[in-house]
């Protein structure tokens, strides 16, 4: 068991935006978060990255609890997200934005290269180097240059993925990682996201790609108004009565 | 050598208002708009002055040493709280903290209130000012490209974002008010032994609005901007200040006039300040 939510509920004054979830992601594990819009997904992800605390229930990461630790120590114990409406660092180039990315990984106190010792030339180059490497993992490499802000959207998002794969992470969390990608860009994300899993680490997947979830899910959890209404196989969520009517709306 | 000698004191105070503008940066690159230095700057004077009328026979860089030191010292438990706070009101709440440092020595009888200390022997030579003027921009240039800067930029450009990547916000800025506030004593405590006297009018807001100024002219997208807007807006008075008698103008009113323009031509035309002028050559 990687990450495991237990009963979370978070509510904004009266409205309930996420109640009584409970779920786990396990390491190499595709896990689906599916739900309308609206339905607290990205809030669950606020939750578990630690930019919202629950107001009620735990999330623990391998055992130990995470849901009071503040945000940068979450990340420390292995949690990387990207964000639905991305937040690169505008200003940053697409290399730069996947060096801060490797943040946590990076031993680089500050005075080797006061004293311009060799050792900081060289941690910074090896930097660079991963940081092109992860760019090249997202088919990126010969953006690495460029600004942030004068990327294509679609090549924002895949920015925004090689960053958080930069940390190594143990657990990733993608808050609609094609949302705005043309097919054949998706694909390529679709194949990245199966590849992380595989090496091991737990995926937490929004997505509103219906056939990319299908395809690419080893699990689902279904939310509407902020609560778990079906979890299962893509096959079995499918077929649930409850989902079909959340999206749907009832037969009259 | 006679041109050297008459400049000498414009010359210096190029060197402290740099040292000063370079104070308001460390907190401007993370993307921090603290106005305090002028109060970390009055407690880096007083302290400075008051251990060399007192103490004799302390080394000028012991002297330097402690007026950067109970400023960096202050600033810990001033930033923990108003750093939580963001634009606007950290502006405001640094404000606030400036003006109370300088009411504290307005009513201080100690260092005789509004009249400050005077006869402060003469210890700063131009070569400790550009020393340390050179130690701030080589720390802050160094600093441009470490993990330590990119996540300062990060902060700079989305801090919440920045909180996910795993790094700690908080002690970053911290570090970064620290280093201002010592960077700010330092300047303070050279002024002081260049000038032989402090009081407490000469830390008032507009101080730290000057340095602001000052910063954003050269431009805060360069380390060495806010030095270059530093020796712009120190020198260019001087140049004018025959034009302004001739027009008619009392040479206080003239030089905030002249600084007000001239920031307001700045932003309009080049938002990144004066060192925009650099990069877009090279470009060119």
């Amino acid at each position: 068991m990687t990450l495991a939510l237990q009963s979370v509920s978070r509510s904004f004054g009266g409205v309930r935006a996420v109640e009584d979830a409970t779920f786990t992601v396990e390491k190499g594990e595709v896990h689906g978060l599916i739900g309308p819009n609206g339905a607290g997904k990205t809030t669950l992800v606020n939750l578990i990255s630690g930019l919202l605390q629950p107001t009620q229930g735990e999330i623990a990461l391998e055992g130990q609890r995470i849901d009071r630790l503040p945000a940068h120590r979450i990340a420390a114990r292995g949690v990387a997200r990207t964000y639905q409406n991305i937040r690169l660092f505008a200003g940053l180039s697409a290399a730069g934005n996947v060096v801060v990315g490797e943040h946590l990984r990076r031993r680089a106190p500050l005075w080797p290269r006061l004293l311009l010792l060799p050792s900081a030339r060289r941690e910074e180059r090896a930097a660079a180097q991963t940081a092109l490497e992860a760019l090249a993992r997202v088919g990126l490499r010969e953006r690495a240059g460029t600004a942030a802000a004068n990327l294509s959207y679609g090549e924002q998002r895949r920015v925004e993925i090689a960053r958080a794969l930069a940390s190594q992470p143990r657990v990733l969390l993608l808050d609609e990682p094609t949302a705005g990608m043309n097919p054949n860009e998706a694909r390529n994300v679709a194949r990245l996201v199966r590849e992380v899993a595989r090496e091991g680490r737990a995926v937490l997947l929004i997505e509103h790609n219906v056939r990319l979830v299908m395809e690419l899910c080893d699990r689902i959890t279904v939310l509407n108004f902020g609560r778990v209404i079906a979890r299962g196989g893509p096959a079995e969520v499918t077929k649930d009565p409850a989902v079909i009517t959340a999206y749907l709306g009832e037969a009259e | 050598m006679d041109l050297f000698l008459a400049y000498q004191s414009l010359i210096a105070f190029v060197g402290i208002n740099g040292l000063l503008a370079l104070s308001v940066y460390a907190t401007l690159c993370c993307g921090q708009l603290s106005l305090a230095n002028a109060g970390f700057m009055a407690i880096g004077a007083y302290t400075g002055a008051l251990i060399t009328q007192h103490a004799r026979g302390v080394p000028f860089v012991a002297v330097l040493a402690a007026s950067a030191l109970l400023p960096a010292i202050i600033a810990v438990p001033l930033g923990l709280p108003v750093l939580r706070l963001r634009g606007v009101f950290l502006a405001i709440a640094t404000i606030g903290f400036g003006e109370m440092v300088r009411l504290f020595f307005v009513n201080w009888d100690y260092t005789n209130g509004a009249l400050g200390l005077v006869a402060i022997p003469q210890r700063t030579h131009l070569w400790t000012i550009f020393l340390a003027l050179a130690g701030a921009l080589y720390l802050l240039g160094r600093l441009r490209g470490s993990r330590a800067g990119y996540a300062l930029e990060a902060i700079r450009e989305d801090e919440t974002a920045a909180r996910t990547m795993g790094i700690d916000t908080t002690a970053h800025k911290l570090a970064m008010f620290v280093l201002g506030a010592a960077i700010a004593g330092v300047a303070g405590a050279l002024e002081a032994h260049l000038t032989f006297m402090v009081a407490p009018s000469g830390y008032g807001f507009g101080r730290v609005v000057d340095m602001l100024v000052q910063a954003v002219v050269g431009g805060t997208a360069a380390f060495f901007g806010p030095v270059i807007g530093a020796a712009f807006l120190t020198v260019l008075p001087e140049v004018l200040r025959e034009a302004g008698a001739r027009l008619g103008f009392a040479p206080g009113p003239f030089r905030l006039f002249l600084n007000g323009a001239i920031l307001l031509v700045v932003i309009l035309f080049l938002p990144n300040g004066l060192v925009s002028l650099l990069r877009r050559r090279r470009a060119a």
